[in-house]
This record gives C-alpha cells, structure tokens and sequence, in this order.
C-alpha cells in the first residue's frame, strides 16, 4: 500500500508493507536519526512527533501515519544551525552516547511548544517514556529547562 | 606537565566534538548505513540450559528462498577462544567455540542464518531441526563444584592459557586466595564480630542501542567489520584467531557505540556475522533484538558474598574476611579477573593488619557474565560497606566518623595493591592523590547528616539517611595500553587519531582537550578519529577505567612531541632557539611578543622550506592504577505497610582527579549512580526451573527513568593526581558501586532492617520487616 505524510516539512509518499511500522519505514527511507531500541514501545529511541505528539514510532503501523504530519531529529536542526533545545543539550553535557538523545529531543519539543514555562516535574513527566542508561537523566532535565529559559528570552 | 591547574581546553565544560552530529540524528552509528545486498542474519539459540547437539538438519532452511547461508558448528573451524575482550595473554578460560556441538544455557547458540530480509532470516532459523539430548543442568552455583556435578566444560580443548586457577572437571572457572596477617587472631582480638551472607543477583547492562555487527569483503577480500564495540583491537585479534584468518586480513571499524557499560566489552557477535559475511560473500548484518540481549548477551556476575570483620571499640578494624562465590554462567569469560576484582578494588580502601580474601568463580547452565561497569567491586561493596555501617553501631561511633578514621589516605599505600591485581599479583603503589575526606563532608553537608536523628522513625512512612565510601582504580598496570597520533594541518587545525574507544562517555572530546591544551589550540581545532583498527593506532580499547587517565597519557605525550616540531620551525621563523617557543592561542610566540601563527607554520613545513609532516604518536602503559574515591549518601523513606522504598535525595561526592570536563565527569557520576539506584530497588533477572530467563524485556526488568528519580546531587572534588594527564583519574566506573550498600544503610536507618539480598524490592522489605517483628515477639 501507499501513504502520504508530511516529514519535517515536506511532502512525501511511501510505499509500505500493510503491517510494517513507522519506525522501518522512517529508516528506510533514510531518517536513520529515529532508533531502534526495543521495538515493544518501551525504551523511546524512535520517538517521532506525529501531529505534534511524541509517540513510539515502532509501535505504530505506517497505515495510521497516512495524512499526518511527522517531526524526526532530522527536521530540528544542523551541525551548523543548531536550535536552541539542541544547543542546550550539547552545553549542559546532556549527551552521552546520544542513541536516545533524538528520542528526548522531540519529547522535549512537544513539551516546550505545548507549555513554554514547564517545572521540573512537568519536565520529568514529559520524559518519563525515553530511556537513558548513560546520563542518569539530571542533565537532560537541566537542558530542557535551559532551553525553556532561553526560548523564553531570560538567558 | 607541572602540576598546574592553570588551563585554558581542559577543566572547561566543551560541547563533546560528536555532539552537534548526535543532537542532529547524523549517520554515526553502526547501523546507520545502506549497503547494496545486505543480507539480514539471524541466530538460533538453544531452548535448553544444558544438551548436546546429536544432528542438526539444515535443509529446509536453506530451501528457503531468500536464505544465502546457513552455518552452524559443521561449517566454521573449531577454535577454542574467550569473547572476553581482554588484551593478550587472556586471563579468562579459551571455552568457546564459534558453534559448539554442546550448548550450555538457554540462549547459547546453536546456528544462524543469512539471509535477504529479515522476515526470511526469522523464518529459515525456525526451519533447521536440530536433535538435542538434554543434560543435567547446574543452576544453583552453590552445587557447580559438588562431587558428581555434571561437567560444563567436558570438551578437551578449553583451557586457561596462563598458570591460575582453572578445574573445568569441577566447573572451577577461577580462584584467588589472598592472606594478610592472621584473620582467625585478628577476630579473636575484635570487641565486636559480624559474619553474614550478601547475594547480588544477575543485573543486564540495557545499552540502548542493543549489540550490531556488520561484516562484509572489501576489494581486496578483507573482511571487514564495522561494529558497536568498545573493543576493537581486540575484536581483530579474536576474530582472527576464532575463524582462523591473519589479523591482516581483519579491518574493524567502530562508528559511535549507543551504551555499552562493559557489554560491549563482550566479542561474540563479530566472529558469526564475519562467518556469515563469509560464507554467503555478501554484506550481512545482525542487529539484536531486546529480548536477544537479554537472553544471549552478557550480565554483571552474580555474586553470593560471605563476609567476616572484627572491629574494637576505639574503631580499629581487626580482622576483614571476604569470601565470594561468583557465579560466570555458561562461558568463562572475565571470570577470574571480575572477582579478583571484588577484592582488589575495594579491601585497600580501609586500614586493617589481618585481611583475608578467597574468591571462587564457577560455571552454571545460567547467562554468561561479563565485564559490566564496577567489574566486581560493586557487589563486594554491598557487603562491605554495610558491615562498615553495623560496626560503627555497634561502637557507637558515627558511620561519617568510622570511615574517617579508617580510610586509607595520601602517602599511605595497602598491602592489598600489591597481592590483587586482575588476575595476578599487582603492583604496589602508595596513594598520591585523595580527597575522600572532602568527598565525605561536602556529601555530607549536602544531604542533612546532620538532621539524621531527626527524621520521622515512626508511623506507616518512616526515613533514613544512608552513607558509604568508595574506590576502584584507573587502568591495570603494565597490562592495558594506549597510542595516539596527531598531525598538523595548513589551517592550523590537528588530526588527533587513537587507538582509544569513545562508547559514549566523551572520550574524543576529553582526549582532544587533552591534546588542544598541550598545544595551544582551541577544541574545535581538533579533528578526532579514533577506534579503527586500519587508521588509528593500537589501544586496549574502553574498559578497567583506563581511558581517560592512559589514553590520555598517550595523547598528551603525542600532543608534546608535536608541540617540539612545531616549536623548532616557528624558531627558525622567529630566529629564536625552540625552547624559548610557547605556543597558545594558535600562536607560537618568542620572548618580546613576537609570534607565528599555527597556519604558517603549517605552511612552511608544507610547502617552503626543507619541508616534512609535522606529526607525531605516542604510546602509554601505566605503572599504577590510581583510585578515584567517592562518598555517597541517600535518603529514603519506607513505606512500613506496603515495603515499598522510596528514594528521597542521593548525593555522589566523587575525587576523579582533574575532572578534564567537568560536565562529562558529572554526566559519568550520574549515569553511573542511576544504574546503581537501579541495582538497588528494581533491578533484576529472574529465571524458572529449566534456567530460562523469564523477563527479558523492558516491561518486565525496570531500569529506572525520570520520574523515578529521586533529588540529585553530584559534587566533584578536584585533586591532582601527579602521575595522570593533566591530574586526571578516572570517574566512570566508581559511582556505580554506591547505591545499594547506601540505600540498604539508608534503610536501615528508617526501619531497623538489614537487607542482605538485593534488589529491596517491597517483598523483600515487608518479609525483613516481618521478621523484625517476630524477633521482638
């Protein structure tokens, strides 16, 4: 079967298998930013925005990404135009070895264009559903309200 | 170097050089590439913990379409070899063979399968029939070494290449037996005595990224191999030696690694997929599932702990006796070194004149251990470091206190040093830098010790503070080693190459700041590539803590014998003699201000004047393996009606030397310290009658995320420690051991229960708080 779907921005059609997941569909076509970790909806390594959410992309079928609108870590920003949440990450030391950094990223984005002025525990809650094992997670908490000040024009 | 701290690269919090590449979703890891005729491959693992294999039928799978190879123990040589990645002479048992005729636990493999989608590789695994005769399995490892236990390892091939000890009759997989003193006197001579059972159970490592391997034929049918490693070098060496091919045929490469933690320390995927990659002559990949790493991958040691210790009331130790039983499952790997381990890294810690230490390691039809981050002095502090706590009550003296007095401290060394090292004697070494005792009072401070007679102890929710001490090492002397190289380029900028492997805990970036501080350059003047085995120079690889205070090393030396070059061109330059040259701010500058920038003297050494590469490596073993120190302290609150723990405030109070970058330093603290809360309260494989693991998934073994978090705090205590680069040791083992003795002193403290089993899981508290009930009755 065929879908139609938005990804970061552009247009795009794929042709997928009717139970393949959204996640072998993003890194087939090339999104290799989206992981895979679990693939039983746990770790959150290949968590995408769809319509603004984070979900777990390999616990969705592609048939339900057909008419939506999908945000991978490729339609953030680059090495040399970073955003201000990925700049954050990067000077509060918030990456380790960075396999579920694109996960946090886009939690964090959906957090922080939903509610600009989150509390920690608001943080933590919207990245309750991404595993790190190399952080201990107090440095991503701290970027995410780093760049939350930022975006708000206090630093 | 002097022993300055006067830096302008390190010290400083650098964004890591991957960075902007991770925070982007770049190509970088293993599996992030496309390869035109990738064959998916695919194991099959045995469903019985123990069987011999009498046939196996591998027709149907290869009628399969799609399927291009089938290999199983019929197809590939039989070399016994160790997947502990671990320099040569291994210290851990040859007990392994690519495919065996015999498998030994649930999840051993048996075959595999390559071929052009993954579905067909699922499929034609299913289809190969293989005839077992099931065995007597061992899966209590208290009954490894009974008389009549059945043999393991009854192949004649497996063997220890090195004179320890080794019985695979009796399932012996290794020993040590250390004696300072007299243990029996020193008890006898001890106020108070304390003599108990602690059992730490199977915990995975959960790297993110599970284990990856690619293997395929260059032009010139080399096999390469790119994978998730923190071993390289290693993995050529093994591989060579498992599938009976030079090293010089082998080239590995190592992308970014997603976690490894030690377990990808392991080498046992690399030589099936280079098998398969050989026998199909195509690309091939494996990729585990979750469920795969955990049932086939490897595990922190099992550890059942009998500890003795006598103590005066003056708060003299008299006597420390530590008795471990490790369990190293099916295969040998880091079985003699990990429980060498539990003692050589954590009885130097305390002053005592009679210390006794026997370690046995033996075999089971269990999962495999493996080296996992503390590499054995985790599970040996659990015990020690809450006996520690019972003798200062018993003696009435503060737990703060007990350890201060006790620890050992600057210009003190331990007989243990020299009698444990990993696998062999070690090395003396007396203790140059130590800021235990700050660790122990800014952790202090930061948690309230003081307000710890204060707390509720009354009531359904009653709380505790907690508290230990710890050390562990940088490096194994004159084993590991690290090489590195630099050259400069027109622009002024450096390749820095070595041999060392960034798993994620920044090493590029902490060596790069290591080498743009000797040469006065800014970090993104660096351009670091590390880790493949055709470019790079040699280095033992990620592991023993050893990166950061030997690789470093290397570099450093690499970055001063660079510095000389340029500093003899800008010389001629500046007609001025090359020792009177310094070189900061991308400048070589002469006494009078004058100066030459980095970029001409890349240029005239390039393309002007008696013209030659300014480059140089530089290679670092180490002579001793100075301890970092740490303190700890929790707060807890117990749940008395339902034994649920909850962790209020954790403190991690870490002397790591110069922290190189103190945000990557502090990032090492906490991952190490998260994983340990995790050991402590939720962690734990569990395994039914026939040996199969029965959670292997993250649904079932709960590693903890942000909302379980309890209050963090890290402090880093800097110290210079004269024999690392630029005073750096290392920090990326050490905090992992704090959690469970802390949070069981913690408990203790809010309930009146020693927990001697871990994790704490609500069971375990009711069922102690229940029997503390009885004992009052």
């Amino acid at each position: 079967m065929e879908i139609s779907c938005i990804v970061n921005g552009e247009k795009k059609q794929f042709k997928i298998e009717p139970d393949e997941t959204l996640l072998n569909i993003l890194r087939r076509e090339g999104y290799l930013g989206v992981k895979r970790g679990c693939e039983e909806g746990n770790c959150g390594v290949c968590t995408v925005l769809m319509n603004g959410r984070p979900v777990n992309s390999c616990v969705v079928f592609g048939a339900k990404a057909d008419g939506a609108e999908i945000i991978t870590v490729e339609g953030l920003g680059t090495p040399e135009n970073l955003n201000t949440l990925q700049e954050a990450f990067l000077d509060e030391g918030a990456v380790q070895c960075g396999f579920c950094t694109p996960g946090f990223l886009l939690s964090a984005t959906a957090l922080l264009k939903e509610n600009p002025e989150p509390s920690r525990e608001e943080v933590i809650e919207a990245l309750d559903s991404n595993y790190c094992r190399c952080t201990g997670y107090v440095k991503p908490i701290n970027a995410v309200l780093a760049a939350a000040r930022k975006m708000r024009g206090e630093e | 170097m002097a022993a300055e701290t006067n830096f302008e690269v390190v010290g400083k919090n650098l964004r890591k050089v991957d960075g902007p590449g991770l925070v982007c979703g770049k190509p970088m890891f293993t599996d992030d590439i496309e390869m035109r005729g990738l064959l998916y491959g695919k194991i099959l693992y045995s469903p019985h913990a123990h069987a011999r294999i009498k046939k196996i039928d591998k027709t149907k799978a290869l009628a399969l379409p799609g399927v291009h190879a089938v290999i199983c123990h019929e197809d590939v040589p039989r070399i016994a070899h160790t997947t502990a990645g671990q320099g040569y002479p291994e210290p851990s048992a040859y007990d392994t063979f690519v495919f065996d005729k015999k498998v030994r636990f649930v999840g051993d493999r048996v075959a595999a399968v390559a071929a052009e989608t993954r579905e067909a590789a699922e499929e034609a695994v299913k289809l190969i029939e293989v005839e077992y005769e099931v065995l007597p399995p061992i899966l209590d490892e208290r009954k490894s070494m009974d008389p009549g236990a059945p043999v393991i390892h009854d192949e004649p091939e497996a063997e220890m290449i090195i004179p320890v000890p080794y019985d695979k009759e009796r399932n012996l997989a290794g020993g040590v037996n250390m004696n300072i003193g007299d243990v029996e006197k020193g008890l006898e001579e001890a106020d108070f005595k304390f003599d108990y059972e602690y059992i730490v159970p199977y915990y995975h490592h959960c790297p993110q990224e599970p284990h990856i391997c690619y293997a395929w034929l260059d032009d010139q049918d080399r096999v390469v191999i790119r994978t998730s490693t923190q071993v390289p070098f290693h993995v050529r060496r093994l591989v060579a030696r498992a599938l009976d091919i030079p090293v010089k045929k082998i080239h590995v490469i190592k992308p970014r690694v997603g976690g490894g933690f030690g377990c990808k320390q392991e080498v046992y995927l690399e030589q099936v997929v280079a098998a398969l990659a050989m026998a199909s002559r195509r690309p091939v990949k494996i990729e585990l599932t979750r469920r795969e790493e955990f049932i086939s991958g490897r595990t922190m040691h099992p550890e059942i702990i009998h500890l003795r210790t006598g103590v005066k009331k003056n708060g003299d130790l008299t006597a420390v006796h530590l008795d471990i039983l490790m369990n190293t499952g099916a295969y040998g790997s880091h079985a003699l070194t990990v429980v060498y381990n539990s003692g050589g890294k954590t009885l130097p810690l305390y002053r005592c004149p009679n210390i006794k230490f026997d370690g046995t390691s033996v075999y089971t039809n269990l999962p495999v251990g493996g080296a996992y981050r503390g590499y054995g002095a985790t599970e040996a502090y659990f015990a020690i470091e809450t006996q520690m706590d019972e003798m200062a009550e018993a003696i009435g003296m503060d737990p703060v206190e007990f350890r201060k007095r006790n620890h050992i401290k600057e210009g003190e060394t331990s007989p243990v040093f020299s009698a444990l090292g990993e696998g062999k004697a070690g090395v003396e070494q007396f203790v140059e830098s130590c800021g235990l005792d700050k660790c122990i009072d800014l952790g202090a401070e930061a948690i309230g010790w003081s307000r710890r007679k204060d707390l509720p102890r009354t009531g359904i929710k009653r709380r505790g503070i907690g508290m230990g001490t710890f050390m562990q090492g940088s490096s194994i002397p004159h084993v590991d080693m690290g090489a590195a190289y630099l050259k400069l380029n027109e622009d002024g900028s450096f390749n820095l190459l070595v041999g060392a492997t960034d798993l994620g805990t920044g090493s590029d970036t902490v060596l790069a700041q290591i080498a743009a501080e000797v040469l006065g350059v800014p970090l993104t003047s660096m351009i670091v590539r590390s880790s493949d085995t055709d470019i790079t120079p040699f280095d033992v690889g990620a592991y023993a803590s050893s990166t950061t205070y030997l690789s470093g090393m290397a570099v450093l030396r690499a970055a001063e014998k660079t510095a000389a070059q340029i500093k003899k061109v800008a010389g001629k330059l500046l007609a001025a003699e090359p020792e009177q040259v310094t070189l900061k701010d991308s400048r070589a500058f002469v006494p009078g201000g004058k100066s030459v920038s980095l970029h001409e003297i890349a240029m005239d050494s390039l393309y002007v004047d008696n013209q030659f590469q300014i480059q140089d490596g530089a290679s670092a073993i180490s002579f001793k393996s100075p301890p970092p120190f740490a303190a700890h302290f929790a707060e807890v609150e117990v749940d008395t009606e339902t034994g649920k723990v909850t962790l209020l405030k954790y403190v991690a109070a870490c002397d790591c030397g110069t922290a190189i970058n103190p945000a990557l330093a502090e990032g090492q603290v906490e991952g190490g310290v998260v994983n340990g809360i995790g050991f402590a309260l939720s962690e734990e494989m569990l395994f039914d009658s026939g040996g199969r693991t029965l959670n292997p998934s993250f649904h079932d073994y709960k590693i903890f995320t942000t909302v379980d978090l309890p209050e963090m705090r890290t402090i880093l205590v800097p110290t210079y420690e004269p024999t690392g680069p630029c005073g750096a040791k290392s920090v990326s083992e050490i905090n992992i051991n704090g959690p469970i003795p802390v949070i069981a002193n913690a408990i203790y403290d809010a309930v009146g229960i020693r927990l001697r089993r871990s994790p704490f899981t609500p069971e375990r508290v009711l069922e102690a708080l229940s029997e503390k009930e009885k004992m009052k009755q």
